[in-house]
Parts: structure tokens; C-alpha cells; sequence
């Protein structure tokens, strides 16, 4: 496939993923809209070109690895991983309702296709780093793929894990930083700020960084990520600009971190996010 | 099960933390999937010997206990058998959300080890001196909890719960050797108090573990002089903790007395108080930390301080055989 088709295909399931997404929350009327829409592109690349996953073995082991350590993006992971044939589309409408098997936070142990619990920040970061590690002590050919939040590199198990990662060369490990720029709060900056930024700080922790202008294009966050997996010897943070609740109507303008909209505005947005995708596959 | 009893008082010979090393290096030869994460300490419990002969799978996380205890969960979910090791008030305090959400809410059967439980933190202080690293790990569902006493036991229960999948558990140890209880090849089952004194005539059951089984040994002959019998029982699994024997006891002698280098109102007294309260009303009375801080001392004055000795065992069976 030429550059430009599988960007196409991508754009599509990004476009896809943010319609999904959408109608997961919306099927409960609120919930973190902000941080679920911000990483769409990013799971889209994973999940529609980088990552090695059999839908029908969820834990195969040389599968790659994907962690939302900002696990309050759940409901992004369960429509990716419906639309990648983990399970029923159908499903992940039960979110958060009762005995459902997607709840608020990904959970290893209810969805198929999730691959560690997360739900208390800094968490997801640590048990990515381990289980790089224990990739690499079984000399298994994969890599680990976590996101962190920007609010969330408040936490200092995040550095604690980048410290350990580094140290142990875990070049299997790619760091997704959600830089979308706001926190629960308010504004990163005004809440609490990251010195010289998230890309200097991985940097003098020993990372190889790269800095992606806008984390909600397709083909920048495809161009780092290929990058990423070719590095030797250290693990790289990709550190991607991204819009809090990017092509959410009600979401975007105020980058809310949880949202509980009007059934009116939820309809406006999904289909908003329709109109979107069904742009993107008319530009084919 | 099988036991062989020696509780003659005298000092270990050998340190618990080699029971755990030498269960490591035989389990890590013959299982490639089995690890050892560190935090700075492999010096104090003698690790340094598993990095030597299992360099890849003996990890030193630095000193940064809530990583470490995320790197052991994040092992475990890639199929390793993964321990972490810090001081117990550093592996329960410290790290206490990761190995409650990173390991035992995932299911992941991350094995804890704390060492230098309650009075055997002595010149290291109030501020490393857990009294409470056992009642943490106790109010998480389904965990297993451990205070063992000596090297035997340690070399066993490395070795058992080394084995246990999907379930986390907490291990406390001495760091030295305290006294000699049991006898080499002495086994033990997870979940099952072990009796090391019973007669048909006994009044009253002492229930302890760790460092106050030999004190309840001590105290069990005292008795004997003054001509009161009773049982003893090392109650060295908390959790799951064994309610057909504390309700056996109970029936049979009708007065429990606990015994625990820990804080016990949130740890093996209250445990078994609550199995007595549900299925056997019986007066109990408690030996251990009432509700206090640590501080700095020798161990043995420490146990003065804290009142872990054989004469307050005796003076607590007594008090309880006067409420019956």
C-alpha cells in the first residue's frame, strides 16, 4: 500500500474511532470525553497499521502491548478494539452500567483486549515499563505502547518509571505524552506546570523524544511512531500536541475534562463526527 | 502438611533472609519464569546473591518503591512469578495503591516481602517500624497475609507462595536469625494454623506468629510449672486466616489469647476476634501494639517497651481465664 492510501485508511479510522467513541458515552450521557478524543489519531495509527494484535487471541504472546495509563480514556481503547473485531460494537454500549465489562477505566481482567489495569494515574506507566521488561527478558520481538496524560505527568511514579526504563535500555517501550494541555482544573500550566516541558524533561531522563506538532494528524503521529520502533537502546516519548476533546462539539471549545451534555448536544456531536468521517472517505 | 518441632529457645543459626534466598535460588534455576525485584536492599537480605547467578531476573528498581511494585505487577502480566522486596514498612506503606490497583485489583499474584517487621526494625526506628503493613495488606480482598517466624518457615513459604497465581500476597521477614522453631523440612499449607502445644486438659489457646511463637512457648512452660495447660498455635497465615481451628480452639479450650509483633487492633487479634465474634463468642484477650507508634532501641528492650514478651502471655492468659 502506497503512503497516501494508508494515510487515507487511517484518517478513516480515526474518523471512525471518534464516531465510535462518541456513541460509547453518549449510550450512558457522560463521562472523560476530553482525554478519550484527544488520543484517537494516535490509537488509530496503533491499531490500523503499527501495533501486531489477533482479535481473536488477546493475549498472544508476542502481541504488541497497549496501556492507557490516563485510563479514563477507556472508552477510546473499547471502540478501537471493537472496531478492530475484539468483540461486538454492540457491547460497549453497556459502559459503566451494571456488570458491564467496560468500565470508566480499562480493567485487564473485563476486556478483551486491554492489556493492563489502569485508573490511578502514574500506575499505567510503571506496569508498562514491567511488562517491557519482561518482554525483553524473553527476548520476544514487540514493543509496549503507553500513553500517559500531560495532567498526569504530575505524578511521580511517572518519573520514577521513565528513570527505570532508561536505565534499563528498554528500547521496546514507546511513550505516547497526551499533551492535550488541560487537566481536570484547568490549564496544565496554571494547575501545575512542567518546567522546560515534557519533551526536555523525558529528555534528561534519558529518552529519545520526539515532538509531534499536532497529535491529531494521522500521518505526523505515524511518521514519530515508525520512528519510535526503530530506536535502539533507549525508549522514546512521543510527545503529541493534541485538542482536549478534539471534534467533540460540546467538548472541544471548553476542553472539559468529563462531560455531561444535553441529549440535544449529544446528538449535534455524533453527528458532527459523522459528517467528519463521512468527509474524510468522500476525500478519497 | 508436616512439621517437626524444636521451640528449645535458642537463637537461629541461620538468617530468615537466607531461607528466602537459598528458596529463590533453588526456584529460579528451575523456573525461568520466576523474578526478584529490589529496592536498593540487596545488601540487607542478601540478594546480591540472586543477581550474581540470575542476572536478567533479579531487578534493582532503585529506591522508588511504587515503580517497583508496578515493574513486578507488569512482569507478572507478561507470565513471570514476580517477588519485590523492600523494608515492610516501604512495601506496604510506600507502594500500598500500586499493589492494590497495579497488582491484586488486576489479579496479577505480585509477592511481596517486607522485612524487618514491627520491634525487628529496632535502630532503624519509629519511621521504619511497621506495626501496620499487615492490616494494609489484610483489607485487600482475597490477598494472602504471612508472618512467619524463622528460617524454615521462610524457605517453605518463599517456596509456596511462589506458586500462588493471580492472588497477591504479603510476606513479612525477619531480616536475622531469632529463634529456631521447627526443624529442617518442616512444611507448611497456606491458610492452616499450625498446633505446637494441645492436651485434652487445655484451658485456654495462645494464637500468635512470628517472633511471639517462641514467647508463647516460653509462656506455655510457665503455665505448665504453675500447673495450667494450655494450647499454642502458630498462626502464621492472617489471611486467609484458619477459622475451623480458631473456632476449634475456642469449643474446645474456651479463652483465646493473640500474641503479634504488630498493632492488634487492626491485626491478628482483631482477625481472630472477628472470626470469634461471628461464630464463637469466647473472651480474648491481646497481646501486641495497643494503637502505637514505633521507636528507635534494641529489639529485646523494644519487646519490653511494646510489652511482646512471655510474661505478658502469661499474664493475658490468666486475665482471660478469669473472664470465662
Amino acid at each position: 500500500m502506497q503512503k497516501a492510501e494508508k494515510m487515507q485508511a487511517l484518517r478513516e479510522f480515526a474518523a471512525e474511532i471518534r464516531v465510535e467513541t462518541l456513541k460509547t458515552i453518549g449510550s450512558l450521557g457522560f463521562g472523560h470525553v476530553g482525554g478519550s478524543m484527544s488520543i484517537v489519531e494516535a490509537m488509530a495509527v496503533l491499531y490500523g497499521d503499527v501495533m501486531k494484535v489477533d482479535p481473536k487471541n488477546p493475549r498472544w504472546e508476542d502481541r504488541d502491548w497497549c496501556v492507557l495509563s490516563k485510563g479514563h480514556a477507556g472508552p477510546c481503547a473499547y471502540a478501537t478494539l471493537a472496531l478492530k473485531g475484539f468483540y461486538d460494537l454492540e457491547l460497549t454500549r453497556t459502559l459503566n452500567k451494571p456488570a458491564t465489562n467496560f468500565p470508566s477505566h480499562t480493567d485487564r481482567t473485563k476486556t478483551p483486549g486491554v492489556d493492563l489495569t489502569t485508573g490511578s494515574l502514574g500506575q499505567g506507566m510503571s506496569t508498562a515499563t514491567g511488562a517491557a521488561l519482561g518482554n525483553k527478558i524473553d527476548g520476544r520481538d514487540n514493543h509496549v505502547f503507553v500513553f500517559v496524560g500531560d495532567g498526569e505527568c504530575d505524578e511521580g511514579q511517572v518519573w520514577e518509571a521513565a528513570q527505570f526504563a532508561a536505565h534499563y535500555k528498554l528500547d521496546n517501550l514507546v511513550c505516547f505524552v497526551d499533551s492535550n494541555k488541560r487537566q481536570l482544573d484547568g490549564p496544565v500550566d496554571e494547575i501545575m506546570s512542567h518546567g522546560k516541558g515534557l519533551g526536555a524533561k523525558f529528555d534528561a531522563f534519558g529518552w529519545n523524544v520526539i515532538e509531534v506538532e499536532d497529535g491529531n494528524d494521522v500521518e505526523q503521529v505515524y511518521d514519530a511512531v515508525h520512528a519510535a520502533v526503530e530506536v535502539k537502546g533507549q525508549p522514546t516519548a512521543i510527545i503529541l500536541n493534541t485538542v482536549k476533546g478534539k471534534g467533540a462539539t460540546f467538548a472541544e471549545p471548553s476542553g472539559a475534562h468529563s462531560s455531561q451534555p444535553t441529549p440535544e448536544q449529544w446528538e449535534e456531536a455524533i453527528a458532527a463526527a459523522e459528517a467528519e468521517l463521512a468527509a474524510v472517505k468522500a476525500a478519497k | 502438611m508436616s512439621i517437626t518441632l524444636i521451640g528449645k529457645h535458642e537463637k537461629d543459626s541461620r538468617n530468615c533472609r537466607d531461607g528466602y534466598v537459598n528458596a529463590m535460588l533453588e526456584l529460579m534455576e528451575a523456573d525461568k519464569s520466576v523474578c526478584h525485584v529490589d529496592c536498593d536492599l540487596y545488601n540487607c537480605i542478601n540478594t546480591a546473591k540472586l543477581a550474581k547467578a540470575y542476572p536478567d531476573r533479579t531487578i534493582n528498581a532503585g529506591i522508588a518503591e511504587a515503580n517497583a511494585m508496578g515493574i513486578a505487577a507488569g512482569l507478572t502480566a507478561t507470565g513471570k512469578k514476580a517477588w519485590i522486596h523492600s523494608f515492610g514498612c516501604f512495601s506496604s506503606r510506600r507502594a500500598f495503591d500500586q499493589a492494590f490497583m497495579s497488582a491484586a485489583y488486576a489479579k496479577l499474584g505480585v509477592k511481596v516481602l517486607g522485612s524487618d517487621p514491627g520491634v525487628c526494625a529496632a535502630y532503624n526506628g519509629g519511621t521504619h517500624m511497621p506495626f501496620e503493613d499487615c492490616a494494609l495488606y489484610m483489607s485487600v480482598p482475597d490477598a494472602i497475609v504471612i508472618d512467619p517466624v524463622d528460617y524454615v518457615q521462610v524457605y517453605d513459604l518463599t517456596k509456596k507462595l511462589t506458586a500462588v497465581e493471580g492472588r497477591l500476597s504479603y510476606m513479612r521477614m525477619i531480616r536475622k536469625g531469632f529463634t529456631t522453631v521447627y526443624a529442617d523440612g518442616s512444611e507448611f499449607e497456606i491458610g492452616k494454623g499450625v498446633t505446637l502445644k494441645e492436651s485434652d486438659n487445655d484451658v485456654a489457646t495462645i494464637i500468635a506468629s512470628g517472633i511471639m511463637v517462641d514467647e508463647s512457648l516460653k509462656a506455655y512452660e510457665k503455665l505448665q510449672e504453675e500447673g495450667i495447660s494450655v494450647r499454642v498455635i502458630d498462626m502464621f497465615t492472617w489471611k486467609p486466616i484458619d477459622e475451623d481451628l480458631i473456632v476449634k480452639c475456642a469449643k474446645e479450650t474456651g479463652a483465646i489469647v493473640t500474641a503479634e509483633n504488630h498493632n492488634c487492633t487492626v491485626g491478628l487479634g482483631a482477625a481472630v476476634a472477628r472470626v470469634l465474634a461471628e461464630k464463637a463468642p469466647t473472651p480474648v484477650e491481646m497481646v501486641g501494639v495497643h494503637d502505637q507508634f514505633g521507636q528507635v532501641g534494641a529489639q529485646a528492650y523494644l519487646q519490653e517497651v511494646y510489652k511482646l514478651t512471655a510474661d505478658e502471655v502469661v499474664a493475658n492468659v490468666k486475665k482471660v481465664l478469669a473472664r470465662k
